[in-house]
């Protein structure tokens, strides 16, 4: 183990943490609002709009998101639809998402007893309100485990972008292996580096579950 | 209509060429399936019991395993192990060893899951009744548990086929690598042609994985 070479190349990884950090929040941001308007269409059974959004959720659950990454960022450009490196992994990251969210949202909000919206309704909250203060609540609380499993997922499937050429973890080492040959301490550095990222989210994910469960449960 | 690229598909055996690569995807990912389940069945069988020194072990290697990328796991065997110990893995059997890690990881939570949310009265009833350890899990126990580690299991399979993409990233000749070099060999016939390869490769996936998950699904529906 190559101790300074170590030293030396903590900032360039910091950097490559934090665009994976930046374009993740905004992908997965992304992706809850995309899961929360499909969530609800999916339930509600909108004519027309609910075939789309199905259709869009099994899409985008049952391709790879490399393959969505070089469709959008290679394909797509053919036909006039041109975006950058970093436009590109967060609308993949939010094709992706939102599909896997979706079906979350969906189920939590099929999870709420129909006997909740009628006792809404016959205290006369309206459409709005009943999902606002009854609805919503509720399922966000059954839903939770599977939220917090999203947001891991896919903070996890970031580490495809360096296939679209952004500087994320992945391409840093990837461009030390090829440089410098320095394959264990580069390696190293992206463990330690994901994991940085990652075991925060994960710890964090698990109290909020906690915390969730008791709200549904009331004790 | 603009040009969209899509009759390189049906020059020569570019087609073909693309199914093959699905072929390779698939072939990988049926390898670590097969094992997953094997080695995660009797994993996560073990771990109801272990206790000690093995589980904080096991946890550990599960927890890391769970929370790393599969791309970086692939970089650690397909780049580290090869660096560190001086063997020489293609990139084929890098793949099926990380897969086969992974899913073994994911496949013993499953089967541990499964067992864990049969009630104890099942077993209770089930000596009650006068049936031994053996009849207890043939008959009450495993029944009960399939059903819950189905659906599930199968939708690992999906996941499995998904991931397989990575491997272009260590070298694999797979379904990308080949869109890559057929819209390489295009470039001045058809300039468009990475419209028409990427969506077809998009598709070919599609066609790969809804099936399963289909019918994950629909197991899911008539067993609850």
């Amino acid at each position: 183990m190559d101790w300074k070479f170590i030293a030396e190349y903590i900032p360039l990884y910091q950097e490559a943490a934090a665009l994976t950090v930046k374009i993740g929040i905004a992908g997965i941001a992304a992706a809850i609002g995309t899961g929360l308007v499909c969530g609800m269409i999916g339930y509600y059974r909108v004519p027309v709009l609910g075939r789309i959004v199905s259709a869009y959720v099994e899409l985008s659950r049952n391709t790879p998101l490399l393959i969505q990454l070089f469709f959008i960022y290679y394909g797509l450009p053919k036909i006039g639809i041109r975006t950058d490196a970093k436009a590109c992994g967060m609308a993949g990251l939010a094709f992706l998402g939102g599909g896997y969210m979706a079906e979350t949202f969906r189920s939590g909000i099929e999870a709420v007893d129909a006997i909740q919206e009628e006792s809404a309704c016959s205290l006369g909250l309206n459409k709005v309100q009943t999902i606002w203060y009854v609805i919503l609540p509720q399922a966000l609380a059954v839903s939770m485990p599977a939220f917090v499993a999203n947001v891991i997922f896919l903070l996890k499937e970031t580490s495809v972008f360096s296939a679209v050429s952004l500087m994320d973890l992945m391409f840093t080492a990837k461009d030390l292996i090829g440089i410098y040959y320095n394959t264990t301490e580069s390696l190293f550095l992206l463990v330690i580096f994901y994991l940085l990222i990652l075991l925060p989210v994960s710890v964090l994910g698990s109290i909020l579950e906690r915390r969730a469960r008791y709200a549904g449960f009331g004790t | 209509m603009p040009d969209l690229g899509l009759e390189v598909l049906w020059k020569g055996k570019n087609l073909i060429r693309l199914l093959g690569g699905l072929g390779i995807a698939l072939r990988i990912s049926l390898v670590s399936v097969l094992i997953s389940i094997g080695l995660g069945t009797l994993l996560g069988m073990v771990r109801r019991k272990e206790k000690g020194l093995p589980k904080v072990i096991m946890r550990l290697y599960l927890e890391f395993i769970r929370i790393m990328p599969q791309l970086v796991l692939l970089f650690l065997v397909y780049f580290g192990t090869t660096r560190s110990f001086g063997w020489d893995l293609s990139g084929e059997t890098a793949a099926v060893i990380v897969f086969s890690l992974w899913g073994t990881a994911e496949m013993s939570d499953l089967v541990r899951g499964a067992l864990n949310s049969i009630p104890v009265h099942q077993y209770e009833s089930a000596e009650a009744l006068g049936l031994w350890e053996k009849q207890i899990y043939r008959y009450v126990i495993l029944p009960q548990a399939v059903r819950r580690l189905l659906p599930p299991a199968i939708n690992l399979v999906t996941r499995m086929i998904k991931t397989t993409s990575l491997v272009l990233m260590i070298g694999v000749v797979e379904v990308l690598k080949v869109a890559q070099q057929i819209i390489e060999a295009n470039r001045m016939s058809s300039p468009n042609a990475a419209f028409g390869v990427y969506l077809a490769v998009f598709v070919i996936y599609f066609c790969a994985c809804w099936p399963v998950s289909l019918a994950a699904k629909k197991l899911e529906r008539r067993w609850r």
